[in-house]
Order: structure tokens, then sequence, then C-alpha cells
């Protein structure tokens, strides 16, 4: 079981360089196939190990902790792995007709050899219980996903590329730094040993400082409110299959670490009493609502998607700073739901960008009666995003809005109201577009004439549908995210409240 | 608050000893200021390679910082040899190793992408690119 745990960072990490060097694009395409299959199968067996409560060790080359680098897999991180893997795995299939089409043929191999590199970092993210490895893992993600949103087909991609890399770079600094100020204090850079000592050095000063950096630095990474200004156009110009997979995975794993940071490295009762809950609450509501606000006033269906992400990390950052267990349990499961639900949306608008080369509003009026199928999924994935009961979405908001009550804070439970009043405005905003106006006549843009093809994608498609279904499934049988969910909050809290 | 009035107070009241904290941490003065000037640089150059070094130095500053945190009172290069028995402290400089290879990493991809932002905009100036973005359809 234990070699297990690490065969999920091994296998990427022979497989990304293997894929480089067979510059053949249908050989990388197969190998990252089976590689993300390989992946979801053991995050798959592992969850199911875990998420009873049992915590799985693993020491890397045989040292002991706190010498050497530990792996530590409990509930909370097996769902993480799980999510990374299996989103990786559909967005593979669906990806492989958009990723022809958008990246060049020179270009493919190293193209999946990166995303395989990205898919590492997120796991190895999740899995490490080593503060500085975590770092490491954290900026093999991010370098292989600014290559990989540069990619994108239009100029703006670059910039984009650009500016993520510097806010990114800047993030991660910080996150260096933080670390550096803790092991000044603790002298130890595993996770459980620094957590097991806290109160011997949790009067220095430099404590709160090093807090203060990772927190900063991590919030960078995942965007939250108002370090999100990075995300919209990266999102936005990216090629298809990096959204889908960065969009669903990258800032829930950033959320995970700030999750794992604030309760097992930093017990919760040392910044409780802080400022620093309120600061989450804020900057998790104003999140909420700027980014359904500028949703509401996108034209373009991926950046409306995209600063839709930031208000939905909103509702994350709230249910940490909440800090009672239906909070945590609410983020997590939002971390979840949130991840399936932007996945199925984020291909939809891929499917729409593939088959007629815009995702502009205004060119898509009565996009429904000529593309039903597409136009649906739409559908069916916003009411997950605006948490209609019956479907994943709702699950998690619903833990929400009774965390708040519970912790008496009404301004949170009617921002959260709010917030999903505006999430239906903007999902509402692409429906009637797309079904209840015009009809005119659908053009595909950017093309020659002769070939205005409206080409047609069963397996993209049925991917994008197994998500819609998967948003469902997950509204009506809700066992697998809460349960691993109940146990990580349960470990969490008795972790952060017993020292 | 308290900190900072606990400090002015000891300023006023012990002015050597203040001298011996500032001469004391002069490392650490001086790192703090290559990370500000790094991060200035950063912030409000317009010009992306400048930018971009100001980023590099940004790092360079935690290095700095990783390594000083590491150093031990007479202590050698943590090489076992006869002579010394006491050396600093490697691990800092075992993870800044790995850290300076992140940075050369985020160099180089940072220099590939100006590179082609120069060849798609025929400019390095932020604010030109941003015109000519805005000129652009949207989508």
């Amino acid at each position: 079981m234990e070699m297990l745990t690490v065969l999920l960072v091994v296998i990427p990490l022979i497989s990304a360089p293997i894929t480089a060097i067979i510059a053949n694009r249908y050989v990388a395409w197969l190998i990252t196939l089976v590689t993300c299959l390989a992946l979801a199968g053991l995050s798959g067996v592992v969850l199911h190990h875990v998420i009873s409560g049992e915590v799985i060790h693993y020491e890397l080359g045989g040292w002991k902790p706190p010498w050497g680098i530990e792996y530590v897999i409990d509930s909370l991180n097996a769902l993480v792995a799980v999510i990374v893997a299996f989103i990786a795995l559909i967005t593979v299939i669906y990806g492989s007709k958009s990723a022809e089409k958008e990246i060049h043929d020179s270009q493919i191999h190293l193209f999946y050899a990166a995303f395989q590199l990205v898919i590492l970092g997120l796991l190895g993210m999740a899995l490490t219980g080593d503060i500085f490895n975590l770092f490491v893992f954290l900026e093999i993600s991010s370098l292989s996903s600014y290559a990989l949103i540069a990619m994108g087909q239009k100029r703006q991609a670059l910039v984009a590329s650009f500016n993520y890399l510097m806010a990114g770079t800047l993030g991660a600094t910080f996150f260096l730094l933080g670390i550096g100020f803790l092991y000044a204090a603790s002298g130890t850079l595993n996770m459980a040993d620094i957590a097991l000592r806290f109160d011997q050095f949790s009067s220095m000063t430099l404590v709160i400082t090093a807090l203060l950096f990772i927190l900063i630095g991590l919030a960078l990474k995942a965007a939250v409110f108002p370090l999100h200004s990075w995300l919209p156009e990266a999102y936005t110009q990216a090629p298809t299959m990096v959204t889908v997979f960065l969009a669903s995975t990258s800032t829930k794993v950033a959320i995970y670490v700030l999750i794992r940071t604030l309760y097992q490295v930093f017990p919760n009762t040392y910044w409780e009493e802080m400022l620093l809950p309120g600061f989450l609450l804020l900057s998790g509501c104003l999140g909420m609502l700027y980014g359904s606000y500028k949703a509401i006033r996108q034209v373009s269906i991926k950046r409306l998607l995209a600063y839709s992400s930031v208000a939905q990390l909103g509702y994350m950052v709230v249910g940490v700073g909440l800090n009672n267990e239906a909070g945590l349990i609410a983020a997590i499961v939002h971390m979840f739901n949130h991840a399936i639900t932007k996945a199925a949306l984020f291909m939809a608008a891929g499917l729409v960008l593939m088959r007629l080369h815009t995702t502009n509003l205004e060119k898509l009026r009565g996009a429904g009666k000529t593309m039903p199928w597409t136009t649906g999924a739409f559908a069916l994935a916003g009411l997950s995003l605006i948490g209609v009961p019956g479907t994943a979405g709702f699950i998690s908001k619903w833990y929400l809005v009774q965390a708040a009550l519970e912790k008496g804070n009404y301004v949170v439970a009617g921002t959260i109201l709010i917030a999903s009043i505006m999430a239906i405005m903007y999902v509402w905003k692409i429906i009637e577009t797309l079904y209840f106006e015009g009809p005119d006549k659908l053009t595909v843009h950017k093309v020659g004439s002769g070939k205005e093809i409206v080409p047609d994608l069963p397996v993209a498609t049925f991917c994008c549908y197994v998500m819609v279904a998967t948003c469902f499934y997950f509204g009506l049988y809700t066992d697998i995210p809460l349960e691993a969910a109940n146990t990580a909050v349960e470990v969490l809290f008795s972790t952060g409240g017993g020292q | 608050m308290r900190n900072v009035a606990a400090v002015l107070h000891f300023c006023t009241d012990n002015p050597p000893t203040m001298m011996a904290y500032l001469l004391g941490h002069i490392n650490y003065w001086l790192i703090i200021a290559v990370m500000m000037v790094g991060m200035f640089t950063m912030m409000s150059s317009p010009n992306l390679m400048k930018k971009l070094a100001g980023l590099s130095m940004f790092q360079t500053a935690v290095i700095l910082f990783y390594v000083s945190v590491g150093k031990v009172d007479g202590g050698t290069a943590p090489i076992v040899t006869e002579a010394a028995t006491r050396y600093a402290n490697p691990l800092p400089q075992v993870l800044m190793l790995t850290a300076i290879v992140v940075g050369v990493a985020t160099m180089a991809l940072g220099f590939a992408l100006i590179i082609r932002i120069r060849r798609a905009y025929n400019s390095m100036e932020e604010d030109n690119i941003h015109q000519q973005m805005e000129a652009e359809e949207l989508d």
C-alpha cells in the first residue's frame, strides 16, 4: 500500500520525459492517457483505503522523518489526488481533438509532456508531508502551467502567461520565505513535526511573520480575492484542454494546501484569536460578490467562467474562515464539487470554441437550436454552478450556509445567498443568449471560405456529458466527498485543538 | 503595536545597544534592501525585461536569507575535516540549491516568453503592449 502512494508521483515523473523524447503526437497522447488511467486507478485505491480514517506514511528512500521526506496520505489529500487524477483522465480523452487543433504538430508531444508535469506537481503537492518538498512540487506544477498557457492560439496568451509567471513566482517566493522563517523558529521542515513541537516556539514573533508570508503566497497561487488578477486572462487564453484541467484542479490544490497549513502546520488555536478568520471571511465575501459581478458583465463565455471561478473560490475561503467543522466540510466538499462543475462548463465552452471558433456571446445568439447537445451541457452544468437542489453545487452551498448560521454570522450567510442569485444571473445570461435570442444564422468564425463545416465531436461531447452526469450523481449520492471530508475534518480539528 | 512601542522605548533608552542591534543584524538589513529593490523594480518598471530582473533579485534575496539563517558563529563550510569542529547548518544551503534551480528554470521560461512577446507585439514595454491588446478583438 505504501508503495502505491509514491507511484502517484513517480509514474508521471518517468512518463513525462519519455513523452518529450518520443516526438510523435499519437504516442504522446497514448502515453498520457495510460499514465492518467494508472494515476486515476491508483488514487481511487488509495482513497478507498484511507477514507475511513487510516493514514498511510511513506518514507522516501527509507530515511526516517523528520530528517527524511515523508508522504502522509489521509482522506483529505487522497480526495484531492482523486480530483486531480480523474479530471486529468477525462481531460486527456476530451482534449485529443482540441489539442490537435490548437497546438502546432511539432510541439504536441512537448505539450503532453508539460501536461503530465502539471499533474505530477499537483499530485506531489497533495501527497507530501514535507513543507519544502511542497514548495518544489508547487514550482514544478506552476512552471509547466506557464508553458502550457503560453501555447494558447492568440498572442494575448503570451502576455497572460507572463503575468501569471510574475504573480505565481512572487507567490511561491513568499511561500519559500515563510518556510524559511518557520524553519528558523522550529528547526524542522516536516509538517507533522512542526505541529507537534509548535508550543515550544509559538511565542516567537517570527512565527506570525512565517504564517503571513505563507498565507499570502498561497493566496496568490489560489487566486483568492484580491490576489486573483492573473486568473481570468490565463484561463481565457490558455488552450482548451489546459483551461479545463487548470480551472478545475490547480486553484483547488492551492486551497487544499491552505487548509493543510492552517490546521496541521499552524494549529487553529494559534490563529483563531487573531484578525485572520475575519480577513478570510472578508476576502471570501468580497471575492464572491466581485467575481460574480464581473462574470455578469463579460461577453466571452470563457472569461465569464473564469470570473465565476474567482467567485467560487470565495466560497471555499469563507468555509475556511468560518473555522468550524461544518465550514471546513463545506470548503472541502465545495472544492470537489466545483472541480467537476467547472470542468463540465469549460468542456462545454471548449466544444463551442472548437465548433464555431468563438466563445463571444454576441456571436452565439440562438446557438441552442443548431447545437442542442453542446448548449444543453451548459444549461445542466449551469444548474450545478448555481446550486440547484439535486446537483453537486447545492450540497456544498447548503453546508456553507449552515456553517455560517451555526456561527451566527448572518452577514456571511446573506452574502452567500446574494452571490448565488448573481450566479443565476450570469448562468441565465448564457442560457438566454443560446436559447432565447436570435435566430441569427450561425457562422463559423475566422475560417477561409469552403471550410465552414461545423465539426462533430462525439468523443469530446461524450466526455462533457460524463462530467455533467457526475455533477448530478454527486448531487444525489454524496457519500464519497462527504465521508472523506468528515474524516479529514475530524482529524484536522483534533490535531489543531489537542495541542 | 505593543512591539513597536517596546522597540521605540528600547531605542531611546539604550542608544549603544540599539547600534549593536542594527550592526549585529546587518546581513538581514542588506537582504531586506535587496528584496525591496527587486520587488519595487518588478512593480514599477514598464519594461518586461526589467520586471524579470526585479523578480530575480527578489528570489536571490530569499536565497541569501536562508544562507544567513544557517550561519553558525565560528562555523565553517559544512565539509567534515579534522581542522574544524563547528559547521554552518548545511540544510538551508541544500534547500537553496533546489531553490536556485527553480529560479534558473523560472528565468529561462521568463526570457523565452519575453522573446515570443517581442516577436508578437514588436515591443517589450508593458504600456505599448496593453495599447495593442486593447485594440484587438476580444475573443
